[in-house]
């Protein structure tokens, strides 16, 4: 079970947290401008990477806030937990 | 016979005789045994059974790894099976010989095992009290750290480091290492054991080793026994396991041993390799080889084998940790690194191992008489089978003969089956390493790892404020999710269908009440609490004025129907809205999702006052009277009240809310009042209803009354892949308010099919036949499979409305196929029924608005 520094409660059990999937995809702005194509993009296509990833993840039994962190897939190692609306530390 | 010795004995307490019963049988063995060493202080070698074969088995070990001898622990405490060598002896035990597997039947009878949970948060978790491990705790608590120290076996020989910050545990097991220092261990409290969840900053693998036999002909026999363990039950236990011994040993630690035993008293009749042992029921006779290949028996009752020391590496292993076999110490070591925060040490990581001569199984005589998981009752010939037969992994050999696979998880067996099949494959004896390892490191019972999570306490359990009444009055309940909602309220020699029937009646008639507290409620509050619901909701929510109430439709980002619910606006910037009672959470979290990651700029707060508010649904023709018969000072008439409309007021001499909303077609009238209030708001409008008719309905009413309404319930006639259209309600979906959730998505090709599955009315042909939810729905019964399916029943009741059964379906193309009939061909026979509008009652809905 891994442990996941929330932003704002510091390091909690996994079992506090819900996944949230990739991070930094952004709703669109203007949805009706996209073709059936980019939409479809938008909605079912994420990344699958061997290393780091950046992802969402909400403190769901804590302080119910929304944040992101950068996880290595191969060693599920967290190098950064950080706000929504941020840019990972580097 | 007496196997005690006069003295010696570091384990045990000869001042303190404890008595115990095996198999039947009354004994006598000493505060500090094992039930293993205390069988052999009373001379029972044999007494075990393979569990495949039956062969007769004895002691092979001094601890946890020990595959033979098995036993189930009656009493004091409930154990299906353990091995003896890992029960303490206490008085009053009994237990019984268990060839390997457990009763299961018992186990079901039995009261189960018990169990808690711990947690515990440490800079330092050692696992194993030995000499490294006790190095280790003392050095991390110099240092300060808050110390837990798990021992396996039941006492440590030395001095833990103790303080108000260390933490010493024995008969504790490490069951698993997981990441980021979570450990899992197993704490054999007697009789309610314990589970201690760790965090640790730091996890120091101190787990010491096992010895491992040589597989020889008869080398599975009562008296074959690991050369360490001898020399253990020597000098813990003062018990002498034999008194003429032959030695096979391929290092210095088997000789060594041999050397306690002789101490001991014990005859060393021969040293070398065995070629085979003897006997019945145990050793008898033992026949040498020479290294010039002559054979000599010797008679001996007992064989101390060594074959080698392989660190115990489970854990290690089970978190990802490497092997590398190391030449002269014929074993694997831990290779490469592994998480930052573990570490490997002493005998675990090779230090102080000895030298060792590989010989992973003795050449000559049969191979199928040569055991190398004596659990599984595999053998060297077992394994060369599955070789011939052109498996080549370890993985692989391990699944064919389930070698590593039984309750002792190959400790003495894996490395060893590893070894023999690089050997007959004409590899080096590290080519492959033994199968993967992985949680539990030893067998734990479900009862224990449930712990008080169980019975009542398994999940939470919700009820309303009014649920002592539904008691009171014989109400069967439904669970929605962790909700109990009454069904339905039998009356005398009613089942579910009449007490249903006799429910709906009285709303079309006159009047029900309806426990509806376990609605999802969210307050919404915030200057851009309008903004926010138009793009949660397919319709406009802003326009909504003060003192109304709307439906509403919530969808996914992929356009399809995800829950309902009605908005009241409290105020300007004030909404309540209501969920689905599965669904208030999920619902809940939505909002926040959006809130937080897209649109944080909107000033917006969520609140579930789901359990704030206890809700009263009084619903039929007479609601207005039961309303006002109950007392209100709100003014209820049609034209001052109108429909989907709400009013705050006193409500039977309480503070409240009355909604003009309905859900069964019907005139009604929510009550929302405090939860305190509930009950006694139930009771008033009861007392005050039931000369009116009223009576109180449950759940299957409900569903029966909205369905004849034709108004669906999302997660029963939806199911993640139903839009606002195929359910025909595209008046609600407003797409020119500007974008909402799931919007883009309905233009999408597939969305916008013709064909997609509509939601329909169905009648059966035979008013008195129900198509049962869930049936298949196909166009032309051909008697034949497959047929092409179009469609699905997804809510079907009989309705004392119509007099007659109907059903609500998703059929493909269905709006254009009202009219035809569609067959469910079902294993007793088919079923037509007529596609319909799936509004059966009161279409134009005068009910509701002129009720």
């Amino acid at each position: 079970m891994l442990l996941i520094r929330c932003p704002w409660c510091g390091p909690r059990d996994e079992v506090e947290f819900r996944y949230g999937g990739q991070a930094a995809i952004s709703y669109p702005s203007d949805p009706d401008a996209l073709s059936d194509e980019q939409w479809a993009d938008y909605l079912f296509m994420r990344d699958n990477p061997k290393g780091e990833f950046r992802e969402r993840w909400v403190h769901v039994h804590g302080c119910r806030r929304w944040f992101q962190a950068v996880r290595s897939t191969v060693t599920h190692e967290i190098r950064a937990t950080f706000p929504i609306g941020e840019e990972p530390p580097s | 016979m007496s196997r005690l010795l006069p003295a010696g004995g570091t384990w045990i307490d000869r001042a303190r005789p404890v008595a115990f019963r095996f198999d039947g049988t009354e004994y006598q063995g000493l505060a500090g045994d094992t039930l293993a060493s205390a069988l052999l202080a009373n001379g029972v070698v044999a007494g075990f059974r393979s569990p495949i074969l039956g062969r007769p088995r004895g002691i092979l070990t001094a601890g946890p790894e020990e595959p033979n001898a098995l036993v189930e622990v009656l009493e004091p405490w409930v154990d299906l099976v353990v091995p003896a060598t890992a029960v303490p002896l206490v008085e009053g035990l009994v237990a019984r010989p268990r060839a390997g597997t457990a009763d299961l039947g018992r186990a079901r009878d039995a009261p189960g095992a018990l169990g808690r949970n711990r947690h515990r948060h440490v800079e330092t978790l050692v696992v194993g009290g030995g000499p490294a491990g006790l190095a280790a705790a003392a050095s991390a608590a110099e240092r300060g750290d808050r110390v837990l120290l798990v021992e396996e076996g039941s006492r440590i020989d030395g001095e833990p480091p103790s303080g108000d910050d260390v933490l010493v545990l024995t008969a504790a097991t490490a069951l698993g290492v997981y990441d980021d220092g979570y450990v899992v261990v197993h704490h054999r409290t007697r009789p309610v054991e314990t589970v201690w969840h760790v965090r640790a900053a730091r996890v120091v693998l101190a787990t010491g080793w096992y010895e491992r036999p040589i597989p020889f002909v008869g080398g599975d026999l009562p008296g074959v026994m690991l050369a360490t363990a001898a020399a253990r039950y020597v000098e813990r236990y003062g018990v002498a396991p034999g008194e003429a011994a032959v030695v096979f040993a391929n290092s210095a630690w088997g000789r060594q041993a041999a050397d306690v035993l002789r101490e001991a008293g014990c005859e060393v009749v021969a040293e070398g390799t065995v070629l085979r042992a003897e006997g019945d029921e145990r050793v008898r006779r033992v026949v040498m080889r020479a290294q010039d290949g002559s054979e000599r028996a010797v008679e001996a009752d007992l064989v101390l084998v060594s074959g080698g020391i392989n660190p115990n590496l489970t854990l290690w292993r089970s978190i990802g940790g490497g092997l590398r076999f190391d030449e002269g110490l014929a074993c694997f070591v831990p290779d490469g690194v592994g998480p930052p925060w573990l570490t490997v040490v002493g005998a675990a990581a090779g230090e102080g191992l000895p030298p060792t001569e590989p010989l992973w199984f003795v050449e000559g005589g049969d191979d199928a008489e040569k055991f190398v998981d004596l659990q599984r009752d595999q053998t060297v010939a077992d394994i060369r089978e599955t070789l011939e037969g052109g498996l080549r992994s370890i993985e692989h050999v391990k699944r064919a003969t389930y070698i590593g696979t039984a309750i002792d998880q190959g400790r003495t067996s894996g490395v060893l089956a590893a070894a023999i099949v690089n050997a007959m494959l004409g590899e080096g004896p590290g080519a492959q390493g033994p199968s993967g390892a992985r949680p539990p490191a030893e067998p734990v019972a479900f009862g224990v790892l449930a712990g008080p999570r169980r019975g009542e306490l398994l999940d939470p359990v919700r009820t309303t404020p009014m649920h002592a009444w539904h008691v009171e009055r014989g109400a069967v309940f439904e669970d929605v999710g962790q909700w109990k909602r009454p069904r339905y309220y039998p009356g005398p020699g009613e089942d579910l269908e009449s007490a249903v029937l006799r429910e709906c009646a009285a709303v079309r008639t006159a009047a029900g009440a309806m426990d509806a507290s376990t609605l999802g409620k969210i307050e919404v509050a915030g200057p851009d609490a309008p903004a926010f619901l138009d793009r949660m909701y397919t319709n406009r929510m802003s326009n909504l004025p003060v003192g109304s109430i709307r439906y509403g439709l919530m969808l996914g980002l992929d356009g399809m129907v995800v829950d309902d619910g009605v908005a009241m606006r409290l105020a300007e910037d004030r909404y309540l809205v209501t969920t689905t009672t599965g669904g208030a959470a999920m619902v809940l979290d939505r909002f926040e999702e959006w809130l937080q990651t897209e649109w944080p700029h909107l000033r917006v707060f969520c609140t579930s006052v789901t359990e704030q508010w206890a809700v009263v649904a009084v619903n039929g023709p007479r609601a207005r009277e039961v309303v006002a018969a109950a007392g209100t000072d709100v003014e209820l008439a049609r034209e001052a009240f109108p429909h989907m409309t709400f009013r705050d007021g006193r409500i039977a001499g309480v503070p409240g809310r009355i909604a003009r909303v309905s859900f069964s077609g019907e005139l009604a009238f929510e009550l929302h009042v405090a939860a305190w209030h509930g009950l006694h708001v139930w009771e008033r409008v009861m007392e005050a209803g039931e000369p009116l008719g009223l009576v109180p309905y449950g759940t299957e009413a409900m569903h029966v009354l909205r369905a004849e309404k034709g108004y669906v319930i999302v997660g029963q006639d939806t199911d993640g892949t139903v839009t606002p259209h195929d359910l025909g309600m595209d008046w609600i979906v407003n797409p020119s308010k500007g974008d909402f959730v799931g919007r883009r998505s309905l233009r999408r090709a597939d969305l916008v099919r013709p064909d997609r599955k509509q939601l329909v009315g169905l009648l059966p042909a035979d008013p008195d036949e129900r198509l049962p939810e869930g049936a298949q729905l196909v166009l032309e019964d051909t008697g034949r499979v497959p047929m092409r399916m179009i469609g699905h029943v997804t809510s079907s009741y009989r309705s004392a409305a119509l007099g007659r059964t109907f059903a609500l379906a998703l059929v493909e193309g269905g709006r254009e196929r009202h009219g035809r009939t569609v067959f469910a061909p079902l294993p007793e026979g088919t079923i037509a029924a007529t596609v319909t509008s799936p509004v059966f009652w009161d279409p134009e809905g005068v009910r509701l608005r002129e009720g």
